[in-house]
């Protein structure tokens, strides 16, 4: 039997809260997604996992037969209460594209994403890129300045992973609140500027 | 390159004998009503008799203190979230959570819901 958890007050949500809203924090291996959520999160940073099934070498069909091995994959996510009625979760997870599964739960109903890059391995975040765009989340990027990284301009960046011109790039140090909020509101004003 | 605290590495582990075995067997199904912003708590009026089930008396332990996320919970429980989306299916079932539905994605909807993210973002690090 598990033992009972003991849990204050802090960990709930405010009882007025209605509605729940998701934005996915996304990257390759060490892009800085867990920092980030850190960062920004009300609560302690969570991680969950999600069982699934992966189709073996040469399975084509998703529904899996068999020789289907079971794996895990972990998310870390936080809270953020942003009103009375409405709280955010931000989900990170990188983008390995045998995790579809996990991808499909975790875009449906996704505002939108923050895609985390890299300067100085911009080539990773292309596998992570091609799935937000298979699932259609509208991304902007965040390019999180490694302490001693040579910098690049946003313009090259950009070039180098082949935006459209509509998709904002912004500097981000995930380990400071502000930046991060800032490139949090970056991305809500872009996902607004679609609906127009 | 590998980092020694990678959480998102795929894992096989011996855990994932136990989620067959809180589920029955049943197939860790993608449930549509409940998903990973799914918000629930202890119904207000719950079934006198308690769910026999350890694993189910848990969470209900855990949802008596308020509302909470379906992530959330497989966090604080530290289950597979296709375990947790399986008990809470059957506890809001049999009367013991209710849950608020996660939003439609309409796109009215999200035009306020992303107004109010904005608000906030800016209300709390403007
Ligand atoms: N200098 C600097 N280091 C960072 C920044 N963000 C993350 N890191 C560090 O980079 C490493 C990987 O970050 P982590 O958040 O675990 O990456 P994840 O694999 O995407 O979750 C950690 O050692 C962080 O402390 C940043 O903005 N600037
Ligand atoms: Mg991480």
């Amino acid at each position: 039997m598990g033992s009972r958890l003991d849990l204050d007050d802090s960990v709930y949500l405010r009882s007025s809260v209605q509605t729940a809203a998701k934005i996915l924090v996304v990257g390759h291996f060490a892009v800085g997604k867990t920092t980030f959520i850190g960062t920004m999160s009300e609560i302690p940073p969570l991680r969950t996992e999600e069982v699934m099934t992966q189709a073996g070498a040469g399975i084509d069909d998703p529904k899996g037969a068999p020789g289907k091995t079971t794996t895990t994959v972990a998310m870390d996510f936080g809270r953020l209460t942003l009103s009375e009625k409405l709280v955010l979760y931000l989900f990170g997870t990188p983008g390995q594209q045998r995790f579809v599964q996990v991808w499909e739960d975790l875009s449906r109903g996704a505002l939108g994403a923050l895609v985390l890059v890299d300067p100085e391995r911009l080539e990773e975040s292309f596998p992570v890129m091609d799935l937000v765009e298979h699932y259609g989340i509208p991304y902007t990027i965040a390019v999180n300045q490694f302490d001693g990284t040579p910098s690049h301009s946003l313009e090259e960046i950009r070039e180098a992973l082949d935006l459209l011109p509509e998709t904002p790039v912004v500097n981000c140090d995930a380990r400071d609140q502000r930046s991060s909020a800032d490139s949090l509101i970056v991305l809500v004003r872009y996902l607004q500027s679609r609906l127009n | 390159m590998t980092t020694s605290d990678e959480p998102e590495l795929a894992q096989e582990t011996a855990e994932l004998v136990r989620p067959y075995v809180i589920t029955n067997g049943r197939d860790l199904l993608d449930d549509s009503d409940f998903s990973l912003i799914t918000l629930v708590t202890m119904h207000r009026e719950p079934p006198r008799t308690k769910p026999l089930d350890p694993e189910k008396l848990r969470l209900l332990e855990l949802c008596a203190g308020g509302f909470l996320s379906v992530a959330e919970i497989a966090g604080h429980m530290q289950l597979p979230v296709g375990v947790v989306k399986i008990l809470v299916s059957d506890l809001t079932a049999e009367g013991h959570l209710s849950t608020r539905a996660p939003i439609p994605s309409a796109q009215l909807v999200d035009r306020q819901i992303l107004e109010e993210v904005l608000n906030g973002l800016q209300a709390r690090f403007g």
